[in-house]
């Protein structure tokens, strides 16, 4: 079966230097997988090219294919059919994935519209109320109607991360890529949308690329890990085996690092 | 011996609302305490209060027996050498265009410290680990770890008694932020440092009592190992619950 994301042999580069090099790995239909790496490793460029928005200044070579179609210099008409049904993203800072100027619920109508319209319906009025109170609430926001009239900035961080969630859920994509989805949050909203992500991806079987630096974060949701390194993989495998014995230097690094606070906070929980 | 009396503190930015309500915490001479708190606990406002860059509207707060007022300059001059800072974000703390030395010896000219500035310039860069042949670079030569360095550099320049650190490692890479909270732990064996935090598996690798803080009130208050082991209040069990852990620890819950 052909992997929902496949990248291969990809190399972005910015001028003469290269930011990632000769990067390959798969993301098969329902799996977790987790893009692990420090500040400057590519991982979020990774996701870019994968989804064809990376600047225009940057150049990719090599292949990356989402449920089988090219992305690497595919023209915006094809990029258009595979956004939102193939993937679809959320990012670190909700503030800014949000339009300010915009209140929620006509931000949440516009992928509910769009995912219809590709199906071939024209959902509108009642119906569309209805598709969007029940898709706040299945990222378990409070109060679905006061939600939808309120701006960005008048929600919590976590509040408008679940709108973004929300809104990559309406186009239901068979892959979500999530940025640092929760770098931004506090621990105990952090805690909630680890949780909710978890659910969902369960329920809905989508695949589920989480790029972090969070080592702990990363292995709450995922299943297989690629450790990024300057633009290299170092080392990939099982979450549970790459952090129990990992093979690379670099990743013995990391994991002794996230280790050592870990084990700071000795057994609580 | 206290060296920081926090008594009663209350305090907003405005009358309607209240952003610190009744902290009262001591910090002995000589302690690693850490203040953690989510967003809008307050924990940020209270160093401010601790700096002197602003007053409690009620309450005080005392530092070696005397009462900190912002509005007492002599007594400000002499608080801020005993009284330094570390901020978050080393690429924004650091004048960039100033050269290492102006940076680590503003402390120096500002407070109107006497003695021969190049040598304890040289001294604190040798004290967190830099080279002292740095002195003519600027800060956009150095990586965020670096940086950090260079402000903790800064901060220790005029020997302050206390130092505070707010969120001082959560801008950094993992790897980085392991070293840089060595060489704080290194440094804090010298001084009392206040470390104001969101990420307890820091603090907890850091400070030997926390503070925990939540929508501007102490909920509770002790020993680190104590906390951490035996957490009473409803909210640091939550808070501690919600730390996500490494997998393959013997109590994991996988």
């Amino acid at each position: 079966m052909t992997p929902l994301l496949a990248i291969d042999g990809l190399t972005i580069t910015a001028g003469a230097t290269p930011l990632v090099s000769n990067l390959s790995f798969t993301v098969g239909a329902g799996e977790r997988v987790g893009l692990i790496g420090e500040s400057g490793s590519g991982k979020s460029l990774t996701a870019l090219a994968a989804t064809g928005l990376l600047a225009p200044a940057l150049r990719a070579k090599g292949s990356a294919r989402l449920a089988g179609t090219e992305v690497i210099g595919a023209p915006n008409r094809v990029l258009d059919g595979l956004r939102g049904d193939a993937t679809a993203m959320v990012f670190q800072e909700p503030l800014t994935a949000l339009d300010p100027t915009l209140r929620i619920g006509r931000q949440v109508a516009e992928p509910l519209r769009r995912r219809a319209r590709r199906d071939g319906q024209n959902l509108t009025g009642r119906a569309l109320d209805a598709r969007m109170l029940a898709l706040l609430e299945q990222v378990a926001l409070p109060e679905p109607a006061r939600i939808v009239r309120a701006y960005p900035h008048e929600i919590s961080g976590g509040q408008r991360q679940r709108v973004a969630i929300a809104m990559a859920l309406a186009c239901r994509p068979k892959l979500l890529i999530a940025d640092e989805p929760t770098t931004a949050l506090d621990v105990t909203t952090q805690a909630e949308i680890l949780k909710l992500l978890d659910r969902l991806v369960r329920d809905t079987g989508m695949a589920l690329l989480f790029i972090s630096h969070d080592l702990p974060v990363v292995a709450q949701v995922v299943e297989r890990v690629v450790v990024l390194r300057r633009g290299v993989a170092v080392e990939s495998g099982p979450v549970d085996a790459v952090f129990a014995a990992p093979r690379d230097d670099y990743t013995r690094t990391l994991v002794a690092a996230a280790g050592a606070f870990d084990a700071a906070l000795g057994g609580a929980r | 011996m206290s060296l920081v009396e926090v008594e009663n503190v209350s305090f907003g930015y405005s009358r309607q609302r209240t952003v610190l309500q009744d902290v009262s915490f001591n910090i002995k001479a000589g302690a690693s305490v850490g203040l953690v708190g989510e967003s809008g606990s307050g924990k940020t406002t209270l160093l401010r209060l601790l700096l002197g860059l602003a007053r409690p509207n009620v309450g005080s707060i005392r530092f070696d027996g005397a009462l900190v007022d912002p509005a007492d300059r002599r007594f400000m001059r002499a608080y801020r050498r005993n009284v330094q800072a570390v901020f978050q974000d080393p690429y924004s703390s650091l004048d960039p265009r100033q050269r290492i030395e102006s940076i680590v010896a503003e402390p120096l000219r500002s407070l109107r410290i006497p003695g021969n500035r190049r040598a304890m310039v040289q001294a604190a860069l040798a004290a967190v680990g830099l080279e002292p042949n740095i002195l003519r670079r600027y800060p956009h030569e150095f990586s965020g770890g670096q940086r950090q360095r260079i402000a903790i550099a800064r901060a220790i320049v005029p020997k302050p008694k206390l130092l505070l650190a707010d969120e001082a490692v959560s801008a950094l890479d993992l790897s980085t932020k392991v070293r840089i909270v060595e060489l704080l732990k290194e440094l804090a064996s010298g001084m009392t440092l206040v470390f104001v935090s969101h990420d307890l598996g820091v603090v907890a690798a850091l400070c030997d009592e926390i503070v925990i803080l939540e929508h501007g009130r102490i909920v509770e208050a002790g020993p680190t190992r104590k906390i951490l082991d035996h957490p009473q209040h409803d909210y640091t069990k939550a808070l501690l619950a919600s730390v996500p852990r490494m997998p393959g620890r013997a109590d994991s819950q996988g």
